[in-house]
């Protein structure tokens, strides 16, 4: 039970609410509120995971989200494991269990630990300059090295069980990060009435009011402060208050992504509650109060087990009632870490300060500092750190006027807060296109030029003061909402200023010292140092050979000291180097999230017609065809797809078959000048067509190609009724639309998709008449009277239907429109009326077959976007007297009407008639060329044609229609195989059989 | 996602939307009268620039409607939004900006 | 001679199975009749319903409405037994002006969404503002809901009350987009 780094008082952690959780596989105990970080650091655990690149024993380095080393494997329960999360933002809660990443066998003996001996071989640009040749070991060696060691954790191998939701909202304020400039801009604008959205990555509001306990604001205590600024915003309405919420991502105009960790700090989740819930929210106004990054300081061997950020030891002690150590040592080139220590010796902690700025830089702090009995050494560097899997000593020294370093001292220690200044999170700024601004009293880029509707307050623009950051947030929250209120805070005061440096001077030799500049890949001042020598001078270019900042964290902690060391090697001032871009997300985001509820049935819709769950029942296959589902084939016990679509093709041309064409794509044509229209949109005629009949048309688009075909009945004078193929029914209809209204907007012609409103139901083979006779009333069936390619309206089963005669088959047929929800009922009388005369269901797989033998093109296979009619032997069905319609002048372009080299639609007869070509299958004329050989074309459609009693194919070749009877070879996995080319028809070539 | 002034609807989010390309097009009245050219330039030949752009938008999944629009290539900024037929109001001119 | 069904029932993909996740109800509507108008001048009334409202708003009541869409499109819903009336009063409504006017009652599919968090469920796949200003009662516009198109009617009355039309085969994935997004809401 005992937590000996926890302090007896202190800290907003609930002490009545102990908890227990797992590290590698011991129980850690802590309290309610406890990040994992702060309960490790309770119990004196620092060492918590190896480096990435070298295996270095590493610690926790921060109190939030830019924690660049302790990244752990967090487990909740079964699926339900996340590796490379950051201790210091888990939540610690019951039943957790952590484990610590990338060492073998344990944390604390690691074999990989070697590489930190090969460290001269992991430099800078290590990668590239190793895995070059030979060429052979690419693939057995070079790449499962890198695999096994590239990434950190273990990505979880079973299926996510969570749920995760996703929520759009609007607002008209925005405001990111929930510190004193964030509540303040959240005061101001919730007292206009306008819709505000505050968000914060933290468990709880306050941001660094959660660890100035002793700050005051307005003559109050801070937490007063923060207490009664929640309450009010809690009770109105126009406010949501996102806790555990992180903005990761600034898109455009204002669109903004988030999400909310809603259920990952329970014990139990009840009911059905998400995981995570992704937010996209469109603000009016964007505030960015998200606060600023404390620096490290770069000497050699910063990086122990014990050594943090100033600030974070602050945190710890004063929010969460934990001590990092008993001995700390402070080492600062600024103010802020002065606080740090004054409340470390509050605290009971034995401190020393160690400042490189000269006595005379400093302010009163240091005075303040001393009176309380801490020992101040100004003017000194950090040399250097003693201890392996915990720091045991800092090595300091004094800078002397020349710049040399004086005696070394070694301060005992088993806790180090470093403070190198502050960097403001300008991440958001800069992706929502903001244009940076270098600031010299600063030393940091900060926001400047804004792209979109938002504004920054407090630390995100460098402000750093306590009552600046509140006046400025309030400022930025009025101005937001369009209020021009006004208030002005009084606050304690803030110790800020700090000296800019990149690297601590040192008396070491620099090629033998490392000194970590990005925690999380490993990369030193010496790496950055050897890419500007070997001449890489943009930062972008240096970040990506070293790797600086491309770590999960994303350099939130290295960035500044990696751009000042590129300025040093380079001479050149900080501005001139410029910045890498920042890009979303701002920190690591869950698959699950970003997927939301995409997975499963609500992956994508999945659109099935009134006939599907018949087809279900009655044992079909099924494919997709495009977003539909489809039957493929109706296998019988024991039967394989072949077995089964050769006795389906047989039943059609011999008997009768059903099919549901229900996804058929339909248009409903209307207005006094439809026949017009049509003549413009699709090649053939349309004027003379007399009502109740059918025309296959076909539509190009204004290259010449075709871009869709299907069967057009006219209604009346002023009605087309329009099919489309099924995946081209959106195409279509948009590429009509199109036209209407935006070259013909004279013309009176409406459109309206029917594609689900009528279901279709073909009935094909010699008996289909016979089937549908009784059940048809209000119609002459008869040859004469009813024509193929006519249609006809009257009732089927006593609904209302379109009845068209026309063929996909070749054979006697009807394509049966009855409205979709009355579908099912009249399939099902038609196949108890059909079973007498063994009728039988069909698929999608014996439609292709069957219209194949009939040399019926399929657009899409038969076509791929740069054929022409002609191409495919339709020339024919183009109206010889239209002026004009679209796709009419690309006819004549010099390229189409080429009188050689055009491919076109053949069939091909293999001379092992057993043989089924390879549908893509390329055709040569001779195979004995040399190689690259010369293409004629390529195989479109094949199968084997049970009525042929041999296989088929169609194809398109390079003046096809000259080659007929020619012998030409086609590619197969073994090599090549001979066909002859014949016409594209294999059945009934007189095509009488549709006449019947 | 950008967030797109339908001159019927209003501010609308861009997955409602297609972009149908460069703006102010015609089809020639009789295209069997253009040369070779010409029809290839009207067919092919489109602007790519790096500022203000006019292009086609259909709010294909709100009223339907097609209408044109001035959009700033670099910034994602909308200008402005008018009815298929017509001019737009601001300038189009200016091209590429620093 | 073979005994056929000369009356078939409308066998709609959806049943009339009832969600109710905490404060939302999620319910397929029963069968309707509904037609799509187009015409281009908005003077006077068909059948009864307005023609010259704002685009994007909803005319009528629950039983017998008229949601423009666009400058020249309407969607129109009727009870089932008034289809044809509707039909024959629209002949002589429009007399003489160029329209169409298609039945599509087998091609929608009507979802009603109900109660005090039916806006944050709807949002959760719709990405339009549904707050009170931006879309109250007698809002009507296509829009989208997670990956397919909807039609989202906001009806009258105090309480949050919505129409969800989709297409028929989308009726599925709308539907079951709207139950997975009330297990989202009301919890956590």
């Amino acid at each position: 039970m005992a937590q000996p780094f926890r302090l007896s008082r202190g800290g907003r952690i609930d002490r009545s609410r102990p908890i227990v959780f797992e590290f590698n596989g011991k129980p850690i105990h802590g309290y309610q509120g406890d990040t994992v970080a702060s309960a490790l650091i309770a119990n004196g655990i620092h060492l918590v995971g190896r480096s990435f690149k070298y295996h270095r024993p590493r610690g926790i380095l921060s109190h939030g989200p830019d924690e660049p080393s302790a990244l752990l494997s967090v487990d909740r329960g079964p699926g339900r494991v996340d590796p490379n999360n950051r201790a210091s933002v888990v939540e610690a809660r019951a039943g957790l269990r952590t484990t610590s990443q990338n060492h073998w066998p344990s944390l604390e003996y690691d074999i990989g630990a070697v590489n930190d001996l090969l460290s001269p071989v992991f430099v800078a640009g290590f990668y590239y300059k190793t895995f070059m040749w030979p060429r052979k070991f690419w693939d057995k060696v070079y790449e499962p090295f890198i695999r096994a060691a590239a990434g950190l954790g273990k990505a979880p191998t079973q299926a996510d069980p969570d749920r995760y939701a996703n929520r759009h909202a609007h607002c008209d304020v925005l405001i990111v990060g929930a510190g004193p400039a964030g509540l303040a801009a959240a005061l101001a604008a919730a007292r206009t009435g306008k819709r505000v959205i505050l968000a914060d990555e933290g468990p709880e509001p306050g941001g660094s009011l959660l660890h100035d306990p002793k700050a005051e604001i307005d003559g109050r205590l801070a937490s007063d402060w923060l207490a009664d600024t929640l309450a009010d915003l809690d009770a109105r309405e126009n406010v949501i208050l996102l806790p555990r919420t992180t903005v990761f991502g600034y898109y455009n105009h204002n669109h903004v992504a988030m999400t909310e960790r809603v259920t990952d700090h329970l014990p139990s989740v009840a009911g059905q509650a998400p995981r995570e819930r992704l937010w996209q929210v469109r603000a009016g106004e964007v505030i960015l109060a998200g606060g600023s990054h404390e620096r490290p300081l770069v000497f050699a061997d910063n990086d122990r087990p014990g050594i943090l950020l100033a600030e974070s030891v602050r945190v710890f002690l004063n929010r969460y009632g934990v001590a990092p150590g008993h001995r700390l040592v402070v080492a600062t080139s600024g103010a802020s870490a002065y606080q740090v220590a004054l409340d470390a010796k509050a605290a009971g902690l034995d401190v020393t300060l160690v400042d490189l700025r000269l006595e005379a830089d400093c302010g009163p702090e240091v005075t303040r500092l001393r009176q309380v009995g801490v020992e101040v050494l100004t003017g000194h560097t950090v040399v250097g750190s003693k201890g392996r899997k915990r720091v045991s000593g800092l090595i300091v020294a004094p800078v002397e006027s020349n710049g040399r370093c004086g005696a070394r001292r070694v301060i005992p220690c088993d806790c180090v807060g470093m403070s190198g200044g502050w960097t403001p999170a300008v991440h958001l700024f800069s992706q929502s296109r903001g244009k940076l601004r270098y600031d010299d009293a600063l030393d940091a880029f900060v926001p400047n030029i804004s792209a979109q509707a938002e504004r920054s307050a407090g630390a995100a623009r460098g402000t750093y003061d306590l009552a600046g950051c509140l006046t400025e947030g309030f400022a930025a929250g009025a101005a937001a909402s369009g209020s021009s209120e006004t208030r002005t805070f009084g606050a304690s005061p803030t110790l800020t200023g700090f000296q800019p440096v990149r690297v601590m001077p040192t008396d070491a030799d620099p090629t033998r010292v490392r000194a970590f500049v990005d925690y999380q890949n490993d990369v030193t001042a010496k790496d950055i140092k050897l890419a500007v020598r070997e001449g890489f001078q943009s930062i972008e270019h240096v970040k990506r050979y070293t790797t600086t900042g491309m770590a999960t964290d994303q350099g939130k902690t290295s960035n500044m000291n990696a751009l000042g060391i590129v300025a040093g090697q380079l001479d050149k001032a900080l501005p001139a180097v410029g910045t890498t871009t920042f890009r979303p997300p701002y920190t690591p985001v869950t698959f699950g999230a970003l997927v939301g509820p995409a997975r499963h049935a609500l992956f994508d819709p999945i659109r099935t017609t009134p006939i599907h769950g018949w087809a279900e029942s009655h044992g079909a296959t099924f494919e997709n065809v495009a977003l539909w589902r489809r039957a493929w084939y109706f296998p019988k016990a024991g039967e394989d797809l072949h077995e089964a679509v050769a006795r389906e093709c047989k039943a059609v041309r011999e008997g009768v078959g059903i099919f549901d064409a229900s996804t058929l794509g339909k248009i409903e044509v209307v207005g006094p000048d439809a026949a017009e229209f049509m003549n413009r949109m699709y090649v053939n005629p349309w004027a003379k067509l007399a009502n109740g009949r059918c025309r296959y048309g076909l539509m190009l688009k204004e290259d010449g190609y075709i871009l869709d075909d299907g069967v057009v009945a006219r209604v009346s004078d002023q009605c087309f009724h329009v099919t489309t193929t099924t995946g081209g029914a959106a195409r279509v209809l948009g590429h009509m639309e199109d036209y209407l209204q935006t070259e013909w907007p004279d013309l009176q012609v409406f459109l309206t998709s029917t594609t689900e409103q009528w279901a279709v139901i073909a009935l094909q083979g010699p008996k289909a008449r016979q089937v549908i006779e009784p059940l048809v009333e209000g119609i002459d069936l008869s040859p004469e009277a009813f024509p193929h390619m006519a249609m006809r309206t009257g009732t089927i089963c006593g609904v209302p239907t379109r009845l068209f005669r026309v063929s996909f088959t070749g054979e006697l047929g009807f394509e049966i429109n009855v409205p979709s929800d009355h579908a099912l009922a009249v399939w099902e009388a038609i196949f108890s009326a059909g079973e007498p005369h063994g009728i039988t269901p069909y698929g999608t797989e014996t439609m292709h077959v069957l219209r194949a033998e009939k040399g019926y093109i399929i657009v899409g296979q038969e076509t791929d976007g740069t054929v022409t009619p002609d191409d495919v032997g339709m020339a024919g069905m183009i109206a010889k007297t239209k002026v004009d319609f679209v796709g009419k002048r690309s006819l004549a372009r010099p390229d189409v009407i080429a009188t050689t080299g055009r491919k076109q639609l053949v069939g091909l007869m293999t001379e092992d008639p057993k043989l089924v070509l390879d549908e893509g299958a390329q055709i040569v004329a001779d195979p004995n060329q040399p190689i690259p050989m010369r293409m004629l074309g390529h195989v479109t459609s094949s199968y084997w044609s049970p009525n042929c009693n041999r296989s088929i194919a169609l194809a398109l070749v390079a003046d096809g229609r000259a080659l007929m009877g020619r012998t030409l070879h086609i590619t197969t996995p073994d090599g090549f195989t001979r066909a002859t080319v014949s016409e594209a028809v294999f059945f009934d070539t007189k095509g009488e059989r549709v006449n019947a | 996602m950008l967030l797109i002034a339908c001159p019927h609807c209003g501010n609308r989010p861009e997955t409602e939307f297609r972009c149908g390309g460069q703006a102010h097009i015609a089809r020639p009245e009789q295209p069997g009268a253009i040369d070779d050219q010409n029809w290839s330039e009207y067919l092919f030949v489109r602007k790519n620039p790096r500022g203000v752009h006019a292009e086609r938008w259909n709010h294909a999944h709100g009223c339907g409607r097609w209408f044109n629009a001035l959009r700033d290539t670099v910034s994602d900024r909308f200008i402005e939004t008018y009815p298929m037929g017509a001019s737009p109001k601001s300038e189009t001119t200016s091209e590429a900006r620093a | 001679m073979l005994e056929v069904r000369y009356r078939t029932a409308r066998t709609l993909p959806l049943g009339r199975v009832e969600v109710r996740p905490s404060g939302v109800s999620i319910r397929p509507a029963d069968a309707e009749a509904r037609f799509v108008l187009r015409v281009r001048s908005t003077e006077g009334e068909v059948a009864g319903l307005p023609l010259d409202r704002p685009i994007n708003t909803v005319s009528g009541d629950d039983r017998r409405w008229i949601a423009r869409l666009g400058p020249d499109e309407w969607l129109i819903g009727v009870p089932e037994g008034e289809a044809d009336l509707l039909q024959t009063s629209a002949a002589s409504d429009l007399a003489g002006r160029a329209h169409a006017l298609v039945d599509v009652s087998n091609r929608n599919v009507g979802i009603d969404v109900e109660g005090l968090r039916a806006a944050e469920l709807l949002n959760a796949g719709c990405p339009l503002d549904l707050g009170d200003a931006a879309f109250p009662a007698g809002k009507a516009t296509r829009t989208l809901l997670g990956k397919a198109e909807i039609v989202l009617i906001r009806r009258a009355g105090a309480q949050a009350r919505y129409r969800v039309e989709c297409w028929r085969s989308l009726a599925t994935y709308v539907h079951g987009f709207l139950q997975e997004a009330g297990m989202g809401i009301g919890e956590g």
